[in-house]
């Protein structure tokens, strides 16, 4: 019967972390259906990056070496020659943007049922089934499939685990379908604006839409001066992407991920791909004037009033405390 | 050019949302809304059309939804659509992701337009996928996630945030374009064009109509059941603090800070 094929993303030469996830969890899956997972790189990578998915339970590594990284068109060309060679089941994915596009043009294309953000592969009478959080993550749904299924991963669902050793890699050529002969990628990875540092922070001052203007990242920054050092500030994809706050500082899905003693989330609606990246954090506090929004179901203490009035506020409080 | 903009209607933001236990499909009773995301689509769309860069002739907004979403229609009029088309047909109710992809393809097909622009996402179906799926059964490239395009003769140049920054791509047009919700800041309609969108064609169509092949859509032509709903383990529900007296409020927080010893 057929396995479980999993895409393994790649950026200069090194495996995206919940690529690794994904491939340790189809190997678990694979195990308890009695079957093998595969992986498949895309782009000119090396033999013993490729091949050091073995490592994470694939049993087979195959890479399509003349295809373009970085772009979904060419990959789904690459994962759809190795469903008809192979006759896979299931395709997983740890997720991201390039997941989310090959997975379903790879559902489209064999006739596959589609579930994204996954958080658990479960196996269940002999078929590999996907659990999936939905309506703010208040449920979780399982996903069974007719036939074949693919399952994108939620960012940091899939967790690393080591579990065999290292596998030769399997050069195989693609045919160019039409739609990835008609895109080019023509720069990947941009890192836009200064390099700041986040990941090291014990305490961050996340700003989202909500403080409203560019300039008003500064009220963040006034509080994170006031915790004093070991304090940074971060961001919203959302505020990023309008050029308010470097893409280094960036928290979420396609930013960083944080787990600091404090998060205080200020004007932040709490959109699962920013959850995703901060969940982890010991203490959330969040300050949106919105008492609906999202971010107060995950949040330790939420205020709900205008980051105007209160981070200003909370600054010169802080201040005070640490004086006395 | 020719813009096609696909459109859904879902339960308005305020409504509760919550599955139906006879069905293990989403209840849709309630308010309905045109989807926020697709907003930002007809934006991108309108903004193409005054920009004046490449000619654009029409918009024509698309959905696949029951008689009523035909509002997400008139709603997506007022913002700039010059008219719209709406599959609904019994046929099509329950299709899943790849279904509905079919679908919107061969509605898209009977178009014929140079360019399709999407949501990021539907508040309701969260699949971030549709884009992709259409794209495949058109044949067309396709890209999600888009925050800033430039359509330059029969090219388009977007760029996009992906997992290690920031990725500029070049697609040929016909192309499917799904834009992110940073892309622009949607308008309100005018009352005249809240008024007007009535009266501009809305063609109302069935699986005969497109040529959709009825085994390959709804329930029966899906490759997916959804079941078994669980509640996953709840977080404990935080402390609120309604912000009355900032002075006040800032005292708890730092009150609350100092007990956990984080200050
Ligand atoms: C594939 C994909 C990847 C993504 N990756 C990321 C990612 O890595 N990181 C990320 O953050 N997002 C990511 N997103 C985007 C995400 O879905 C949200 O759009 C984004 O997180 C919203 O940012 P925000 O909370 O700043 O803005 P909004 O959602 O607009 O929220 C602003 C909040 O501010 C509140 N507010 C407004 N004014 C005030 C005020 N004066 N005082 C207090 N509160 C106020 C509002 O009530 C609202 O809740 C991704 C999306 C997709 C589809
Ligand atoms: N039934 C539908 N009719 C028209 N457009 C749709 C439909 N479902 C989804 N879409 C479009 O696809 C986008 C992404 O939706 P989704 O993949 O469900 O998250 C939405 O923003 C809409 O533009």
């Amino acid at each position: 019967m057929g396995g479980i094929l999993v895409y393994a993303l790649t950026n200069e030469g090194a495996i995206n972390k919940n690529s690794l996830g994904a491939v340790s969890a189809a190997a678990k899956a694979a195990g308890e259906l009695g079957t093998e997972a595969h992986a498949v790189v895309v782009g000119n990578v090396g033999d013993d990056v490729a091949g050091s998915l073995g490592s994470y339970g694939a049993t087979k590594v195959f890479r399509a070496k003349d295809a373009s990284e970085g772009l979904a068109a060419p990959a789904v060309d690459a994962l759809a020659k190795l469903f008809a060679d192979n006759d896979y089941d299931y395709a997983v994915f740890g997720g991201g943007l390039l997941g989310f596009e090959i997975g379903a043009g790879l559902a489209a294309r064999v006739g596959a049922g589609i579930t994204a953000e996954v958080t658990g592969l479960k196996v269940d009478g002999g078929k590999l089934v996907g659990q999936r959080p939905i309506l703010g993550d208040s449920l979780i749904s399982e996903s069974n499939y007719k036939g074949k299924g693919v399952l994108i991963g939620r960012t940091n669902a899939f967790e690393a685990t080591q579990s065999g050793s290292a596998v030769a890699v399997e050069d195989i050529t693609v045919e160019t379908s039409e739609q990835a002969s008609k895109v080019r990628l023509v720069t990947r990875g941009e890192q836009r604006g200064a390099d700041v540092n986040i990941e090291d922070a014990n305490v961050l001052i996340a700003g989202g839409r909500g403080l409203g203007a560019a300039e008003n990242f500064q009220l963040a920054e006034d509080l994170a001066s006031a915790f004093g050092d070991g304090a940074a500030v971060g961001a919203t994809r959302a505020v990023v992407d309008a050029g308010w706050f470097p893409y280094a500082g960036q928290i979420g899905q396609t930013g960083k991920t944080v787990a600091p003693k404090l998060y205080v989330a200020a004007g932040i609606s709490g959109a699962i791909q920013h959850k995703v990246g901060m969940q982890g954090s010991e203490n959330i506090i969040a300050i949106n004037k919105d008492s609906n929004a999202p971010i107060f179901e995950f949040s330790d203490l939420g205020i709900v009033g205008d980051v105007q009035k209160v981070l200003p506020a909370l600054t010169e409080a802080v201040k005070a405390k640490k004086g006395s | 050019m020719k813009i096609a903009v696909l459109v859904k209607e879902v339960p308005d933001a305020a409504v509760e949302k919550r599955i139906d236990p006879s069905t293990g499909r989403l209840d849709r009773a309630g308010e309905k809304n045109l989807n926020p995301y697709d907003q930002n689509a007809i934006e991108a769309a309108v903004q193409l059309k005054e920009g004046g860069a490449v000619p654009v002739e029409e918009i024509v907004a698309i959905t696949m939804g029951p008689e009523g979403a035909e509002r997400a229609l008139h709603k997506a009029v007022s913002l700039g659509a010059d008219r719209s088309v709406q599959l609904t047909d019994d046929a099509v109710a329950g299709s899943d992701v790849v279904a509905t992809g079919y679908a919107l393809a061969k509605l898209i097909e009977r178009e014929s337009p140079d360019l399709v622009l999407l949501g990021q996402q539907s508040d309701d179906g969260e699949s971030y996928a549709i884009g992709a799926v259409v794209g495949e059964f058109l044949g067309f490239p396709a890209l999600t996630q888009v925050s800033k395009f430039d359509v330059s003769g029969s090219t388009i140049t977007a760029e996009r945030q992906a997992e290690y920054g920031y990725d500029t791509v070049e697609v040929d047009l016909p192309a499917v374009i799904s834009v992110s919700d940073a892309i622009n800041e949607p308008r309100y309609p005018s009352l005249k064009a809240i008024m007007g969108a009535k009266k501009k064609p809305l063609e109302k169509v069935t699986i005969a109509d497109a040529g959709i092949e009825a085994d390959k859509v709804g329930a029966a032509g899906s490759k997916i059941e959804c079941g078994n709903f669980t509640e996953p383990p709840k977080k404990a529900a935080g402390e609120i603090i309604e912000d009355e007296d900032t002075a006040a409020t800032v005292e708890k927080i730092v009150a609350w800070l100092d007990e956990r010893k984080l200050i």
